[in-house]
């Protein structure tokens, strides 16, 4: 018996330590997969893997742009709000105004941008704090989402419009073309390009980072400004769903996609993330809500579970990786 | 030695064979104190000397590894500031940080608040504050917040706390580096009426006029042990600076002879904050060595140089052309490149693999395409970890896993992708093993003879004795004398000489 203390799974300890800090994440990704396929044997089909696939795509965009702010020791808590001003735009514009499709887009993208510009600006100008920037902006935006809808929800009627969520290319829905796409030119981004290391450096070590001569001001702002322009595109993809603008919609979404950033192993700290980890917790948090509604779980039970995965992972994450503390 | 015959003398505090290693480094090396009751006690020695660390010792930050401490005549520990005070001694640090937003009497009271059951007793608590300082001619009430006072009064206020927690020895760490001669003046009366009442001070000091002026004795410490004690009456300036620097220098520099051509660059009556009316300049291939106490501007005026601070006066001239530097990027651009002293806040992002720290500041020169040519990246980074002899198994690495040694290389590497022009060095080699001091010694020499102009900052006399081709000596802000490397090598100028100078000697 003494002869295997220290060793886990035929692993030496060391070791285990490190593939599970490595790849934990993915690890209770499988594990999770295979506990829900046990309990409810439809959840392996196709269908419903497409199903997950294209609900957490709303998700995934706003947990990307969280993913950029939290990297550089920030949040950004105006998302959900986001969403809201987008729809309602979308909504004047196309049922009010009887816009062209591609036209209404392109202003709301425009809108939920420049609100996530003025994040930055305001963040790293004034060096204000993201949070209390965020929570303020994010009263702002809902306010002006309620003053353009009037309160009221407004249908949207255009199939063209509908069939974004809807429309599929073979067997895929479009909303996955879009994850896939997203998580492709993210994964550049912050592993290829110049501004990905700067918001890793950033994050780390501002000061270091201004002393190796980058720009705070433009990787910050940046960073929310991207984080404005995804949360547009959740928006539209959640009208789309919806078929109708509402103000009310969105609210506590900036939860799941800090859940998944966390799950994914993004550092509060900051100058810590990678894009598939991210992935990976955005599918955990899909799977929970999925899994939990096929086995008849009641919804109150999953926000407690969702919470419970997070605190779990956290902490596996602490233990396994306790050495770089 | 002369100080172990000392039985019969009443202390109020006696440290005896204290030592103390920090993992393979000797802090203290069987050093001894003695203060008697009612006196002021000076320390001197340079920085590193262990002054701090013996005080940190006695109020418990630390624990001595060897050696014992009495205080007042019976065996003491403390394991902390706290129990230090319970004990009958504090410390006033050189770096006070109030809560700024406690009233005068909460911050004297912190952690012994006069209460009623569970509530605070404001009004008894404000009431006993009053009363003690009235006996200080404190000018203002007990509850005006912390942060409307000076600092001066500030510290005032850590000495009227120490005096109200019944301390019989207070520990003053440069209590007048931040005050001007008037707070000074203020500062020295109360330490008279201190004594007057027979508390004993161990105060902390650079300035050697001061101590001249208060103290009753001196210990003098140097490269962690303890040289001697004095009394002030009867002792020099001269006696004491050759008690501080005492060892000869070694000749284990590599510094090698090389061709100094034009002047690269060039500063004239700059001035900024902590620094004022510097003007020097460099040549192609010289190692210009930066002199002078922790505090006395060197930092200050290469940080300012480098874009990290304002500039309020004066020019800056690269190859004879005039430019302007208010941002560190402007600088690296110019090929003015600096390693600061604080690897850890302004170094390294610590997180991020060698790769990533070692092109940070280059990017934007050598990655013009949109996506990152890593290939060519990792080409750069292993060059440079060759040549600095970098040990690391991968350059994929966190820089967090490597030692102060390798770390330090790696921030070296960062600059050297840049090809500067001027390097600019601010303690190169502190925090790192015997070993990488002397492979950044050579690389030093090595840059330089590569037509490079290096300015480097050093407290350590001998390094920069050893590697400079000429020495600035700063004082107070100002700089105070040069050394030229034949006077040294002649034996005309020596450390006395410097010390001197960095003291304010002519």
């Amino acid at each position: 018996m003494a002869k295997d203390k220290g060793r886990i799974i035929g692993m030496d300890r060391e070791k285990f330590r490190m593939f599970m800090g490595k790849y934990g994440i993915g690890v209770i990704l499988l594990i999770m997969m295979v506990f829900i396929s046990v309990m409810e044997p439809s959840f392996r089909s196709t269908s419903n893997m497409i199903n997950v696939a294209t609900q957490v795509s709303i998700n995934a965009m706003i947990a990307y742009g969280m993913c950029l702010a939290i990297t550089t020791e920030g949040i950004d808590l105006s998302v959900g709000a986001q969403l809201a001003l987008v729809s309602c735009v979308l909504g004047q514009l196309i049922s009010g105004k009887g816009w062209n499709i591609a036209a209404a887009i392109i202003v709301a993208l425009l809108v939920s941008t420049v609100w996530g510009f003025i994040n930055g600006f305001l963040i790293s100008k004034f060096n204000m704090f993201p949070f209390v920037v965020t929570l303020s902006t994010q009263l702002i935006i809902r306010g002006l989402a309620q003053v353009i809808s009037g309160g009221q929800a407004i249908p949207i009627t255009d199939t063209a419009f509908k069939s974004i969520y809807s429309a599929k290319i073979g067997p895929v829905p479009f909303p996955i073309l879009v994850l896939i796409l997203a998580t492709f030119l993210m994964y550049m981004i912050l592993h290829w390009t110049k501004f990905g290391r700067y918001v890793f450096a950033v994050g780390d070590n501002m000061q270091a980072a201004i002393a190796s001569g980058v720009s705070i001001i433009k990787t910050k702002t940046a960073v929310y400004t991207i984080s404005g322009l995804l949360a547009g595109i959740a928006g539209i993809i959640f009208t789309a769903k919806t078929a109708s603008a509402q103000s009310n919609i969105g609210i506590g979404y900036e939860t799941d996609a800090v859940a998944a950033c966390v799950l994914g192993g993004t550092s509060f700290a900051g100058g810590v993330a990678t894009v598939p980890g991210v992935l990976m917790g955005i599918f955990i948090i899909g799977f929970i809500y999925n899994g939990m509604n096929l086995i008849g779980i009641d919804s109150y039970y999953q926000s407690m579970t969702k919470g419970a995965v997070i605190i779990g992972a956290v902490l596996l994450d602490m233990v396994m990786n306790k050495k770089n503390s | 030695m002369e100080e172990k015959a000392r039985a019969d003398e009443a202390y109020v505090l006696e440290c005896r064979g204290i030592s103390k290693a920090f993992g393979g480094t000797q802090a203290l090396k069987d050093v001894d104190l003695f203060v008697r009751p009612g006196e002021v006690h000076a320390l001197l020695g340079e920085n590193g000397a262990g002054k701090s660390t013996l005080m940190k010792c006695i109020i418990g930050l630390h624990q001595q590894d060897e050696g014992t401490i009495r205080f007042e005549g019976r065996p003491y520990t403390a394991r902390g500031p706290v129990e230090a005070l319970d004990a009958g001694i504090s410390m006033i640090h050189q770096e006070l940080n109030p809560e700024p937003h406690l009233t005068i009497a909460e911050s004297v009271f912190l952690k012994r608040e006069d209460t009623r059951g569970i509530f605070l007793n404001k009004k008894a608590q404000n009431e006993r504050a009053e009363d003690i300082l009235k006996k200080f001619n404190f000018p203002h009430g007990a509850k005006t917040l912390m942060k409307e006072l000076t600092l001066a009064q500030m510290q005032m206020v850590e000495i009227i706390k120490a005096v109200s927690c019944n301390s019989r020895l207070i520990i003053m760490d440069e209590p007048t580096s931040s005050l001007d001669s008037e707070e000074t003046e203020h500062l020295f009366n109360t330490i008279r009426e201190l004594k007057e009442k027979g508390v004993a001070i161990i105060y902390i000091s650079h300035r050697m006029e001061e101590i001249f002026r208060i103290s009753d004795h001196v210990s003098v410490f140097r490269d962690g042990t303890y040289i001697g004690e004095r009394p002030m009456e009867g002792v020099t300036r001269d006696e004491l600076i050759s008690m501080m620097v005492g060892r000869k220098v070694e000749n284990v520099f590599p510094k090698t002879a090389c061709d100094i051509g034009d002047v690269v660059f060039k500063v004239e009556k700059l001035s900024g904050k902590g620094f004022e009316d510097i003007s020097f300049e460099v040549r192609k291939g010289e190692i210009l060595g930066i002199s002078g106490l922790v505090g006395s501007g060197r930092s200050e005026t290469m940080r300012a140089i480098f874009g990290m601070a304002p500039v309020t006066g004066g020019r800056i001239f690269l190859e004879g052309r005039e430019i302007k530097i208010r941002k560190p990027i402007q600088a690296i651009r110019h090929g003015i490149c600096m390693v600061n002293e604080d690897r850890k806040n302004y170094g390294l992002a610590l997180h991020r693999s060698i790769r990533e720290n070692m092109t940070l500041p280059t990017l934007p020169m050598k990655q013009r395409a949109p996506i990152l040519n890593k290939k060519q990246e990792e080409k750069e980074c292993l060059e440079m970890g060759k040549m600095l002899t970098l040990k690391s198994a991968s350059i994929e690495h966190d820089a967090f896993s490597l030692s102060g040694g390798n770390q330090q290389k790696v921030v070296l590497a960062k600059w050297l992708l840049a090809d500067p022009k001027v390097l600019i060095l601010d303690e190169p080699t502190r925090g790192v093993d015997v070993g990488a001091k002397s492979e950044i010694h050579s690389l030093m020499c090595e840059f330089a003879a590569r037509g490079m102009a290096v300015i480097m900052i050093s407290s350590e006399l001998p390094e920069v004795m050893g590697m400079s081709d000429r020495i600035l000596v700063y004082h107070e802000g100002k700089i105070n004398g040069e050394v030229s490397r034949d006077e040294i090598l002649s034996g005309s100028a020596d450390q006395e000489t410097i010390l001197g100078k960095a003291f304010g000697g002519k």
